[in-house]
This record gives structure tokens, sequence and C-alpha cells, in this order.
């Protein structure tokens, strides 16, 4: 009973804060909503007993959120707490589409013919998922890493303001570096 | 707490990005409407699991998805530091050089 309580109480948290990213008037608390709808959505993880996941969701995000908050303060040039930002297009079409897709997998989930439980949940679903992870699924977790490498390194090229090129030309043949600013110690 | 109820709230949580996505114009704003939608998404995997096949190795689909959703915002937040820095905008509609 506690569990349907806290359950139906936290998705009630999770849509609401949903909703308020889009409607609040400041960026700042949009990021806060979204944060809380996220910490809702990962006690509700922990709720169906998978509690790396659900921790790992609340701490990712909050920390997401952060960053996100700082982000907006740093390049959308407003005032992130007071600016009203009521900027949207399209609203007139992207309101029926998501109405139409809720009542779509509302559907789904509703009227689907779900199939019962196959098997029961390992006694230590943490130590479970690490023994996968590190075994059967270690495949998976590679290729996750390798793409997170990649991303790290497209991130720098795509938000680095002068690279190699801009430094020492095309062809990376230019003797001295040309900076705005030269640096180093000068010999 | 059924299938169906965790399926439902994600559902409204996915539906909800999904607005936000379509409809913002500011670049980290559709951002965020994306992370509501794999918020949902997250909600529905865990459910689907917990209920219908509590197996470790469907766990290993969360965390894919939790990745997906850290890539999704790096490389969004090195767009729109990049879109800032050539255009001094970050609305979409600044950026639609690509659009058909």
């Amino acid at each position: 009973m506690v569990t349907h309580l806290a359950f139906w109480g936290l998705a009630v948290i999770a849509v609401l804060a949903g909703v308020a990213v889009f409607v609040v008037n400041s960026m700042a608390r949009a990021s806060y909503s979204l944060a809380l709808s996220f910490i809702a959505v990962g006690l509700q993880v922990l709720l169906l007993q998978q509690l790396y996941v659900g921790v790992l969701v609340i701490l990712m995000m909050v920390m997401e959120m952060a960053i996100m908050a700082v982000y907006m303060n740093m390049f959308m040039g407003m005032n992130p707490a007071m600016m009203s930002m009521n900027m949207v297009h399209g609203a007139r079409h992207a309101l029926p589409v998501s109405v139409g897709v809720f009542l779509l997998l509302a559907a789904g989930a509703l009227f689907a013919p779900w199939p019962s439980r196959r098997g029961s949940p390992p006694a230590d679903v943490t130590a479970a998922l690490g023994v996968e992870l590190m075994g059967p699924k270690m495949l998976a977790m590679a290729v996750v890493g390798v793409v997170m490498a990649a991303t790290i390194v497209s991130g720098i090229v795509l938000a680095a303001h002068r690279t190699r090129y801009d430094r020492f030309g095309d062809d990376l043949r230019r003797r001295r570096p040309a900076d705005p600013q030269p640096g180093g110690v000068r010999r | 707490m059924t299938v169906r109820t965790v399926l439902l709230v994600a559902a409204a949580l996915i539906s909800v990005g999904l607005y936000g996505a379509l409809s913002q114009q500011v670049v980290v704003m559709v951002m965020m409407g994306l992370e509501l939608m794999l918020n949902g998404l997250i909600l529905a995997v865990a459910g689907l699991w917990w209920f219908c096949a509590p197996d470790p190795s469907g766990q290993v689909l969360l965390l894919v998805i939790l990745a997906a959703m850290t890539v999704e915002m790096a490389m969004g937040f090195a767009v729109a530091t990049s879109l800032h820095r050539v255009r001094r905008s970050d609305l979409t509609d600044t950026a639609a050089d690509l659009s058909g």
C-alpha cells in the first residue's frame, strides 16, 4: 500500500515537474524542474528494486542539471532568473501531436496483453548486474566506453574556439603559432 | 503499481517531452524535451524489466539508455556552444541550414 502511494505521488511529481519545464518563465527554474522530474523517476526506479540504476539516475541528473543551469548563465545571454522566455514555434501542431502520441502510447500500455513475469529477480540485483557487465554483456559496455571517448573528442572539437589548425595553419607547417596573445616564456 | 500504470506514467513523460522537443525555439530547451522523453523511456524499461522479465541482462539496456542521455547532453552542449560562437544565437530557427 505504501509502495503504491509512493509510486503515484512520485508519478504526479514527475509529470507535473516535466510540464513545468516548459511553463515556468526562467531557464534556471526549468532546469530545476527537470532535475525534480528525474529525481522522482529515479525514486520510482528504486521502488522497482533497481537500486544501482535508480541511484545512478538521481546522481547523474542532479549534476547534469546543475551544469545546465551554469551553462545557461554563461551562454544564453539573458538573466536566467527573471526573464520571460515564452519562445515557442509551431505550438499549434506540437500540442495535438504530443496529445495524440500520449493517447496512442496509453492505449498500448492499457490494452496490450502484457505477459506475466518470467523468472524471478536475483537476490542481489546490483551484484547480478555487475556480474552480467563483467561477463556476457562486456561487449555492450566496451562499445559504450568507446562511444563515450568519441563523445569527449567530438565535444571538444565542436566547442573549442581555436584548434591547432587555427594556430599552425591548415598544413600545420607554421613554425610560430598565430596566437592573439603570445604565451609561454620569451626566449 | 502494475506494468500498465508504470507504462502510463512513462507515456505521459514521453508526450510532455515530445511537446517540448517540437515546440521550443531555444536549443537547450529542445534538449530538455529530449531528456524528458528519455526519462520516460528509463521508467518504461525499468517497469518492463521488473514486471515482465527480471533477468540481470535487462538492466544493461538501462545503462545503455543512460549512456545515450549522456552523449545527447554532451553533444547538445557542444553544438549549442559552437552555434552561439558562430552566430551569436541560441535559437533553432537560426540553424536551419540543412532544412529541406
